[in-house]
């Protein structure tokens, strides 16, 4: 199972904009790079990734071969209620991670 | 970049880089790590736990150095305990001599004599993921360190052979290591700045490589763009020249796992 480093501030004050950031391991083969045998590697990427807060999609993205590894991305939303900020990826080979991260609004 | 376009810049660099014989070395109150002239986006990325990619290899460290292994069953944490005490200050004086080879070695080849002394295990290749999750993991308990490699009648003949080599002129474009690093850092080699060259943070996650790679793989991405030949890794010239690169950056902080563009 492949790691991911999350940081979001553990609390927040209500109608306060958060920064959320994420870390995902991930070596995202491009499927342009031989091997040392002159062979293609395949593509293998995370090709999704979503957010959700309280279950309410908030953030998405979509992931090419140009992306570097281990992908990062820092995006931000408006505190609401306190909750469960949801994070999955997706992507080749049947890859499929979660992870969740609670928040408690003010 | 193409080889070509190294080739253009070392010649465009070479009557700067031609001029001293032997290169004097940087004051110790003078000296930077390569942290100081990178830019705010990649200092933070190594500031914060959460956004250094290097973490994931500490993590993956952290489950290696508690998993059973090799013939003997055995587990890093069998022996050495909780790598936060026993492996406090250990990163920041390797390389340290071992008396088994008669000869230093840094932390990677540390793993792997243990790992075939005590696990009973085959030893992990150079530049394999468990090797370097390791380096990192036992790197880590020791950020924020002073460096201090032993200098005693043991290791000066391997520091001085590391200087030797630090010195000596060598590839096709016949450079030394000390006309960049020690001459000429702080000005700009193909729009990058030349650091001052000290290893306080490897194993480092080299935006470049998108991976972590050990000073050795460093040592021989600098000695191609020199047109020399690189010894192969593990080589014990190589761990000559880390370990006169660490009496070098004596006293600095170790940043292990540390963030470079």
């Amino acid at each position: 199972m492949a790691r991911a480093l999350i940081n979001v501030p553990p609390r927040v004050k209500r109608g306060e904009i958060f920064e959320i950031k994420t870390l995902m391991q991930h070596d995202m083969e491009t499927g342009f790079r031989p091997d040392n045998m002159g062979r293609r590697i395949p593509r293998d990427i995370i090709t999704d990734f979503i957010c959700k807060y309280n279950g309410e999609e908030i953030f998405r993205a979509e992931l090419h071969p140009a992306i570097a590894a281990n992908p990062f991305f820092v995006f931000s939303t408006i505190a609401t209620e306190s909750g469960t900020l949801t994070f999955e990826w997706t992507g080749d080979n049947g890859f499929v991670a979660s992870e969740t991260a609670k928040i408690t609004v003010e | 970049m193409t080889r070509a376009a190294l080739v253009l810049v070392a010649c465009i660099f070479w009557p700067l880089l031609g001029a001293p014989a032997q290169a004097s070395e940087i004051p110790l109150t003078e000296r930077k790590s390569g942290y100081e002239l990178m830019g705010p986006d990649i200092r933070a990325m190594q500031d914060d736990d959460t956004t250094n990619p290097a973490m994931f290899w500490v993590l993956d460290g952290e489950t290696f150095w508690k998993r059973k292994d090799g013939a003997a069953d055995k587990t890093c944490a069998d022996c050495h305990g909780d790598a936060a005490v026993s492996m406090k200050g250990v990163a920041a004086r390797y390389p340290a001599f071992s008396p088994a080879r008669g000869r230093p070695v840094n932390v990677e080849e540390r793993v792997n004599m243990c790992r075939v002394e005590q696990q009973s295990a085959a030893p992990f290749a150079p530049e394999s993921k468990e090797l370097l999750a390791l380096s990192a993991y036992i790197g880590r308990q020791s950020r924020g360190m002073p460096i201090t490699v032993a200098e005693d009648e043991q290791t000066r003949r391997h520091i001085e052979a590391g200087r030797t080599a630090f010195h000596q002129r060598q590839g096709q474009l016949n450079l030394s290591c000390a006309q960049c690093h020690d001459d000429n850092w702080g000005q700009k080699l193909a729009g990058a700045p030349i650091p001052q060259g000290h290893a306080t943070g490897y194993p480092i996650y080299r935006l470049e490589w998108q991976a972590l790679g050990s000073l050795q793989r460093r040592l021989r991405n600098c000695l191609s763009g020199m047109r020399a030949v690189s010894y192969p890794l593990g080589a014990p010239e190589y761990v000559d020249l880390e370990l006169f690169l660490m009496w070098r950056a004596r006293g600095m902080p170790l940043e292990t796992p540390a963030v470079r563009p």
